[in-house]
């Protein structure tokens, strides 16, 4: 037996080489580099985009699916950090409660209708459980505070909870700041990171754009204090705001990653419902026209008898007799009472958008262009007869009329005054990206790529087409995972570039996009 | 002393390997010993797996041999694309073998064996990168066989037998990289058949020209595991008519393959025994894994395998040190059914290199312990599977796998 001992070092050795060893692996420190900066203790700051936001709410896979915790986990792979942590809510429901009130809707999912056509519903599949009295303690590194402006980051209170009935603090931000009085940005610069990113100023124009520009563009007003909630910010306030933010950060001696702001005009929230979507067959845009064309004639008709110069009443009439022809017409939207449009509707033009969330059962019985009501078909047959209406059978015919409400359309002036503030904001971030040798991300660039043709990836093309594009969650605004994953790509892209490091790119094909589930009412 | 250190660098400059595809090559510790040569080695009733023919040329009227083995196999996989690195925790597989001969007659021995000759087990980590191609799985096949083996004359005899295989499959993926439910669950099935029987045989032939040289040839026939409505369960699926996933059954055919020995074994110097073995397995039969649910909304399951034919070189090395032990070494080279673009993680198998060595303690005149170990080494590849398809486009996967396999084993020979 003493023999067979001396073979028992090769079973001992065998057992011991038996795990298999890749010549490089790339879980070994080093593979992948950190070049010049330091990722191990990463802080996020921003909006809902930084939080992880989606489908119209805050939920746990979401958060767990937010480009900063995509970002963070690439940044482990590469050297040793600190655990990234988020103020994860309760459920994956979404709703907020404050002292057990709903305060906020649940997400949407995907249902299908008995109809058989899949569309987004309210989630009800549970209750929400996330109070926002109980406060976590914090501080976390995943600093993304939904619907947060940019001068929110240094506004104190609000993370106070006696503000959130008031509109003075934020839901989100109450449930984990450190004290009700401090700031979102003291809460970030408290936690020394090693290395930080922005990701603000969307909401300083996106809330004015989803509400349809029903705000205020506030350019030339520099006390934030007296804004209302959809209004545009001024871009000194937003530079005044930012620089304070990036100075702040850089002087814990971070570096960092500064991500520019992507058109908000393109998101699907506007894109989807198309300002032509009124489709019409040959009988009822001939109907329409002579519509338009009685609208015109009793225009003009009334304007001369208050004594209008009937050349004047004629030229400003002319612009009313809208013509329309079989397919697709661009709906009516309505504008302010003018000299020059006294009637206060006109045709939409071609770049001007609707919203996602205006009522389509309505367009489709004349919300939009007109409501062709009995009593108002009535005057129209006297009219084609060669009749004379009454004074109040005409103004039948004007109030038929049924253009779309501000809070449901931008037009051109609202759309110049988002696009200027933008460019105002995204020249701000650029320079101060330069100015303090930190990493510029272009998410403008991404997005719009997504927006015109879209990215490829290994499963197919992300592009910001509604429900089925993969880039958008169900809101229509933020994205779904796999378009957190390319927001993370973005910035790993610019940091690698920036910093000489290798941090590796995750492979978007590998993020889910929308949440089907039928547990709807 | 001289001849034992010999042995020794033989053992460790060859190799033995474990096998491609979900072949197990762990039919015998003395034949494992040896690179599992044994198609013309006549030293025990392990030949009621290498050569039934042999059977009738062992000297006792009743040799048994038993044993088993515990397999540590792993692969480890990367992507330095996106830092995704995964490795496997398959646990340790233990397939066994039982065979057991009896002289009937100078020309005619009977005999049964029970063996193992496929099966794998590979377990990743659950929702792993290629979890949409395999989370789990978790393959076995019992073979019993019995034998008759027939002395035609002096130098020529034959033997084989019916087979009957009873196999088991348990198998767990991802449906897909990213369905969830609502709290991000990925969706997953698992599908399950015990119990799965077929028939099939096996047949060999043995030829002695000389007392010191044999020549055999063995041929074991294909048998396809047809599972019948085995279990499917599907689980985290999301509440959705556009998930129409609920448990079923499924049907599903798995080939265990044919297989083809020929060698050679030589008697040298008295105690030295030298064996070659080519094989052939013939696994281009494997050209898919096909599951069809029962549930007509469920789409059925294809997965493109077009497995080749493929070939074993082994070489085995004998050396009978005294009465009481005998010492063997061996190589092989095991060829991998696979081609580019059909490497998949459910079986993530290279060519190998692979080192075998082992002893048999002959305890007394009726009563041996055998021991044997392998070693298998894979080399790096970079290697993908490309037939997996998201909205009918292929979405291959790739990486980097290194798998290796370490085998000790132990059983007893009993003659009387």
């Amino acid at each position: 037996m003493k023999n067979y001992i001396k073979y028992l070092p090769f079973l001992a050795l065998g057992v011991i080489s038996c795990e298999p060893e890749l010549d490089n692996p790339v879980d070994e420190v080093g593979f992948y580099s950190n070049g010049e900066t330091d990722f191990s203790n990463f802080v996020a700051l921003g909006n809902s985009l930084t939080a992880g936001y989606a489908d119209g709410a805050l939920y746990i896979t979401g958060q767990e699916n937010s480009y900063p915790n995509i970002m963070a986990q690439q940044f482990a792979k590469v050297q040793e950090t600190q655990l990234f942590t988020q103020p994860l809510v309760n459920d994956n429901a979404g709703g907020l409660l404050l002292a057990g009130n709903q305060i906020t809707a649940n997400r949407f999912v995907l249902a299908v209708g008995a109809n058989g056509s899949p569309r987004p519903q309210i989630y009800t599949g549970m209750q929400p459980t996330t109070d926002i009295a109980n406060v976590l303690s914090g501080p976390f590194s995943n600093m993304g505070v939904p619907g947060a402006k940019s001068f929110h980051l240094v506004t104190p209170g609000y993370g106070d909870v006696s503000g959130v009935p008031v509109g003075t603090a934020n839901p989100y931000f109450v449930r984990f700041a450190t004290s009700p009085s401090s700031t979102i940005l003291a809460d970030a610069a408290a936690q020394n990171p090693s290395f930080f990113s922005v990701f603000i100023g969307n909401n300083d124009v996106l809330s004015f754009a989803t509400s349809g520009g029903v705000g205020v563009d506030q350019t030339g007003n520099l006390d934030p204090s007296t804004y209302g909630m959809n209004d545009i910010t001024d871009p000194q306030v937003f530079a005044s705001v930012y620089s304070t933010i990036v100075n702040t950060m850089v002087g814990t001696g971070a570096d960092g990653a500064l991500v520019n702001l992507p058109d908000v005009t393109s998101i699907p929230f506007f894109t989807t419902v198309p300002n032509n979507a009124l489709v019409l067959d040959a009988a009822t845009a001939a109907n329409l026209t002579g519509f338009f064309q009685a609208v015109a004639g009793i225009f003009a008709q009334g304007a001369i008898q208050q004594g209008v110069d009937p050349a004047v009443a004629q030229a400003l009439a002319a612009q009313y007799a809208l013509t329309f022809s079989a397919g697709p017409n661009r709906f009516l939207i309505d504008v302010p009472v003018s000299q020059t449009n006294p009637l206060g509707f006109r045709q939409m033009t071609e770049d001007e958008l609707l919203v996602l969330t205006i009522d389509q059962a309505a367009l489709a019985q004349g919300y939009g262009s007109v409501v062709l009501t009995p009593e108002v078909l009535q005057v129209l047959g006297i009219l084609q007869t060669g009749g004379q209406p009454t004074p109040e059978q005409a103004q039948l015919v004007l109030a038929a009329v049924s253009g779309v409400d501000d809070k449901d359309a931008l037009d051109k002036d609202e759309l110049s005054a988002i696009s200027t503030a933008q460019a105002s904001y995204n020249a701000t971030i650029k320079a101060l990206a330069q100015a303090n040798g930190l990493a510029f991300v272009d998410a403008r660039a991404t997005l719009a790529q997504v927006a015109n043709g879209g990215i490829p990836f290994d499963g197919g093309v992300v592009t910001s087409q509604f429900v089925t594009g993969g880039g958008f969650s169900l809101d229509g605004v933020h994205p779904t995972p796999r378009g957190y994953a390319l927001v993370a790509n973005t910035i790993i892209d610019a940091i690698n570039a920036t910093y000489n490091s290798t941090v590796p790119k995750v492979n978007i094909g590998a993020y889910g996009t929308v949440t089907l589930s039928n547990d709807v009412q | 002393m001289k001849k034992l250190l010999f042995l020794a660098v033989f053992a460790l400059t060859t190799a033995v390997t474990y096998a491609g595809g979900y072949r197990v090559s762990l039919q015998g510790q003395r034949a494992l010993a040896m690179g599992h040569t044994g198609v013309a080695v006549v030293n025990s009733a392990e030949l009621g797996f290498f050569n039934p023919a042999g059977l009738v040329y062992l000297e006792n009227k009743l040799n048994v041999s038993v044993g088993g083995f515990g397999v540590f196999s792993d692969v480890v996989y990367q992507n330095v694309e996106t830092g995704d690195f995964a490795r496997t925790d398959s646990g340790v597989g233990t397939p066994l073998y039982l065979y057991a001969s009896y002289k009937v007659t100078d020309w005619l021995t009977a005999g049964l064996s029970v063996y193992t000759p496929y099966g794998s087990s590979v377990e990743w980590e659950d929702d792993w990168a290629g979890s949409h191609l395999v989370n789990n799985i978790d393959l076995a096949a019992i073979y019993i066989q019995p034998l008759l083996s027939l002395k035609l004359n002096e130098y020529f005899s034959v033997g084989g037998g019916p087979i009957y295989v009873t196999g088991s499959v348990n198998f767990n993926r991802n449906l897909n990289r990213t369905l969830t439910d609502i709290d991000g669950n990925r969706a997953e099935v698992t599908v399950d058949a015990s119990g799965v029987s077929n028939w099939g045989w096996s047949a060999s032939a043995m030829f002695s020209p000389t007392e010191d040289l044999r020549i055999g040839f063995n041929y074991r026939s294909e048998i396809i595991l047809e599972a019948k409505d085995g279990d499917a369960d599907f689980e985290n699926i999301p509440n959705s008519p556009l998930t129409p996933f609920e448990d079923t059954q499924f049907d599903a055919e798995l080939p265990l393959p044919a297989e083809l020995a020929v060698g050679f074994s030589y008697e040298f110097c008295d105690k030295w025994l030298f064996a070659f073995d080519y094989n052939m397995t013939f696994w281009s039969v494997y050209e898919s894994l096909d599951l069809d649910f029962a549930n007509p909304n469920i789409p059925d399951s294809q997965n493109a395998r077009m497995y080749e034919d493929s070939s074993i070189y082994r070489f085995g090395l004998q050396y009978e040190t005294n009465d009481m032990f005998t010492l063997r070494a061996g190589y092989y080279f095991d060829e991998s059914p696979v081609q580019d673009g059909y490497f998949a993680p459910e079986t993530p198998r290279n060519d190998s290199n692979n080192f075998t060595a082992g002893l048999s303690v002959n305890v007394n005149e009726r009563f041996a312990i055998d021991a044997s170990f392998l070693y298998s080494r894979f080399k790096e590849i970079d290697a993908s599977y490309d037939f997996y398809f998201e909205n009918g486009q292929a979405v291959p996967f790739s990486g980097t796998y290194k798998s290796s396999a370490f085998v000790p084993g132990i059983g007893i020979t009993y003659k009387l």
